[in-house]
């Protein structure tokens, strides 16, 4: 069974979003995301300092079944990626709300936050999608 | 198995494959040539054989197995298409051969250009394109070309089936279009209420399979059609899974304005290693004067070539000369062999092994994707009741068939469903093979019951095991590295 932290906001296109508090957030994969996509093997994070939109895809995550596209869930800049995915692709499937982060957006309109799920909103869609 | 590198031993030779004499290469500017001999094993010409022979029997083929590998319709390759397409006339004709030397070769590609023209509905086909995704291509920039023409430049967008092959996407990016993603209903059919909203002055087309990946014929095409067409988009057909309806239905009277045609599907020449392909593009009215070059005119009782001086508007060429000629005469054969008759034959039996297979799966105890659809050319059943309850997915039992015999159908593919194989058996085989299969699988659901390691383990009886796909993709073993060509030199 997959882990539904309820101190996340959650993207229906399964990225989960940490606020930092500072205007900040951090952002990634939800288990149960990683859990359908299987082992990974590579990701392609966005460049620090890249400005990017709420819905906009700014990654790649890719496994031996499928490469999927990871959309920012609030509209900011870069400002930090977890580098040592590219040499350990798996840390997303071992840890994905911890070691498996894949980049920090520092958020130019943190209202968006609003417009993600709750970690039982979240539940919901990932239990639709298992039928 | 040892590289045929590694039985190399200097001074042996084969004289068969030896050039029949010494070739001056003066012709070739100084700055081209090589400066040192190519890297060629030096091996006997027996153990040249051996090796091949070897090779190509530790694969598994539609030569020598059972191969449902769905979405790719792998039918038996007539013996017949093979020899006609090989006849010397052929065989010997050089592509700049000028048109008096070859009509007899123009003359086939007139007629196929005709009969698909016939079978789709299309106003105009040309046969250039070297593959389904050269024929995507194509078909996309011929919509472009026409909004182009039109002075209609605002439409960006490209809609795509939430179902569709990735290529449709990759095509349209290509192009230089957005893609916005159609969501399926549950009964596997586009969701024509989503289709309505995301229709509007942006939309320069939509792309559409039908039947669809998911093994159903989207029944409201009509409607669909209607809506793009109204929204002034163009619907382009991608012709993967023609062989369902082949003689039956026209996509041309379905309301589209592009196709393309999988020959190496469909009209049944060899695949599955990659090609050769070929994707002949066929066309509405409107788009007739994009489609791309060469094409075969025939003008009273000659036959030529018709270029960019005969086409001016022509989105221009994807191939060297015309495409895959070899291919392109398999598929006039096998069109000319089955016939108008054989051609509606195909789509009834290809559907009819699908539906039996469906119904003696579900009858097993198997939960198909879609179970109150009737299926295509293909069906989807998915093992996520397996895969929960018993940890066997859908990866194991389809190595476990590797043992048994069986080609594997095609896995995770669609995505929307998940752990689902996607089976296609064509009509080319015969009930006990289909039988042998289904029996095949039920065994495989009993031994993931009472032995679960046995199918995980899967295969056992193969000279390669289960491959650690994880570690091949993380820890890449590759003979090409950077600069790799320079030093060959």
């Amino acid at each position: 069974m997959s882990d539904f932290p309820t101190e996340l906001k959650y993207a229906k296109t399964h990225e989960w979003a940490r606020d930092e508090g500072d205007g900040t957030i951090t952002v990634g994969i939800t288990d149960h995301a990683q859990d359908q996509l299987g082992d990974l093997v590579f990701v392609d994070l966005p460049e620090e300092g890249d400005s990017v939109e709420a819905g906009e895809d700014c990654a790649v995550v890719e496994s031996v079944k499928a490469a999927s596209d990871i959309y920012s869930p609030a509209s900011g800049e870069i400002i930090a990626v977890n580098s040592v995915l590219g040499e350990s692709p798996e840390l997303v499937n071992e840890s994905a709300f911890g070691d498996g982060w894949l980049f920090k957006v520092k958020m130019s309109n943190p209202a968006e936050l609003d417009n993600l799920l709750d970690a039982n909103g979240y539940q919901e869609v990932a239990a639709s999608e298992e039928h | 198995m040892v590289l045929i590198q590694e039985q190399s031993r200097a001074g042996r030779r084969s004289s068969a494959q030896a050039p029949l004499q010494e070739v001056e290469a003066t012709s070739i500017p100084e700055q081209f040539r090589r400066k040192s001999r190519p890297a060629l094993p030096e091996v006997s010409e027996m153990q040249v054989v051996r090796h091949y022979t070897r090779l190509s029997q530790k694969n598994f083929s539609i030569d020598t197995h059972f191969y449902p590998l769905g979405s790719c319709t792998m039918k038996y390759n007539p013996r017949g298409c093979n020899s006609l397409a090989m006849l010397p006339g052929f065989l010997g004709r050089h592509p700049e051969a000028p048109e008096n030397h070859s009509q007899g070769f123009l003359a086939c590609m007139h007629d196929l250009q005709e009969t698909l023209k016939e079978v789709t509905g299309m106003r105009a086909v040309c046969l250039s394109p070297a593959a389904g995704s050269q024929g995507e291509f194509a078909g996309v920039a011929m919509i472009r070309a026409y909004h182009d023409a039109r002075g209609d430049t605002a439409r960006s967008e490209i809609l795509v089936p939430d179902a569709a092959h990735g290529t449709n996407p990759a095509s349209a990016v290509m192009c230089g279009y957005k893609v916005r993603e159609i969501p399926t209903g549950l009964d596997g059919d586009m969701d024509v209420e989503a289709l309505k909203q995301a229709l509007g002055p942006q939309t320069a087309g939509i792309m559409l399979t039908n039947p669809s990946t998911l093994g159903v014929f989207d029944r409201r095409i009509g409607e669909i059609a209607k809506l793009v067409h109204e929204a002034g988009g163009l619907l382009y057909y991608d012709g993967a899974n023609l062989n369902a309806i082949l003689g039956k239905v026209r996509p041309g009277d379905m309301g589209f304005d592009v196709i393309h045609i999988n020959l190496h599907k469909t009209f049944s020449t060899p695949h599955g290693g990659g090609g050769p392909g070929a994707g002949p593009v066929g066309v509405s009215a409107r788009l007739e004067p994009y489609l791309p070059v060469p094409m075969v005119e025939k003008d009273g009782t000659n036959y030529r070539w018709l270029t960019e001086r005969d086409r001016p508007e022509t989105i221009g060429r994807l191939s060297a000369f015309a495409g895959n000629a070899g291919i392109l005469l398999r598929a006039f054969v096998y069109a000319r062999m089955i016939g108008r008759e054989g051609m509606a034959r195909v789509a009834e039996y290809s559907t009819l092994n699908a539906n039996y297979m469906l119904k003696r799966l579900q009858k097993a105890g198997f939960e198909a994707a879609y179970p109150e659809r009737r299926a295509t050319h293909e069906f989807i059943i998915t093992l996520r009741r397996e895969a929960r309850t018993l940890g066997v997915n859908t990866m194991d039992y389809a190595k476990r068939l590797l043992d048994y015999g069986f080609h594997a159908p095609t896995t995770y593919f669609p995505l929307l469903v998940p752990e689902c194989l996607l089976i296609e058996p064509t009509e080319s085989e015969d009930k006990e093979t289909l039988d042998a299969f289904l029996e095949a699988l039920i065994t495989i659901e009993e031994e993931a019951e009472s032995d679960p390691d046995l199918v995980k383990g899967a295969p056992h009886s193969l000279p390669v095991k289960r491959l650690d796909d994880v570690r091949a993709a993380r820890e890449l073993d590759l003979a090409w590295r950077p600069g790799a060509d320079q030093e060959a030199d």
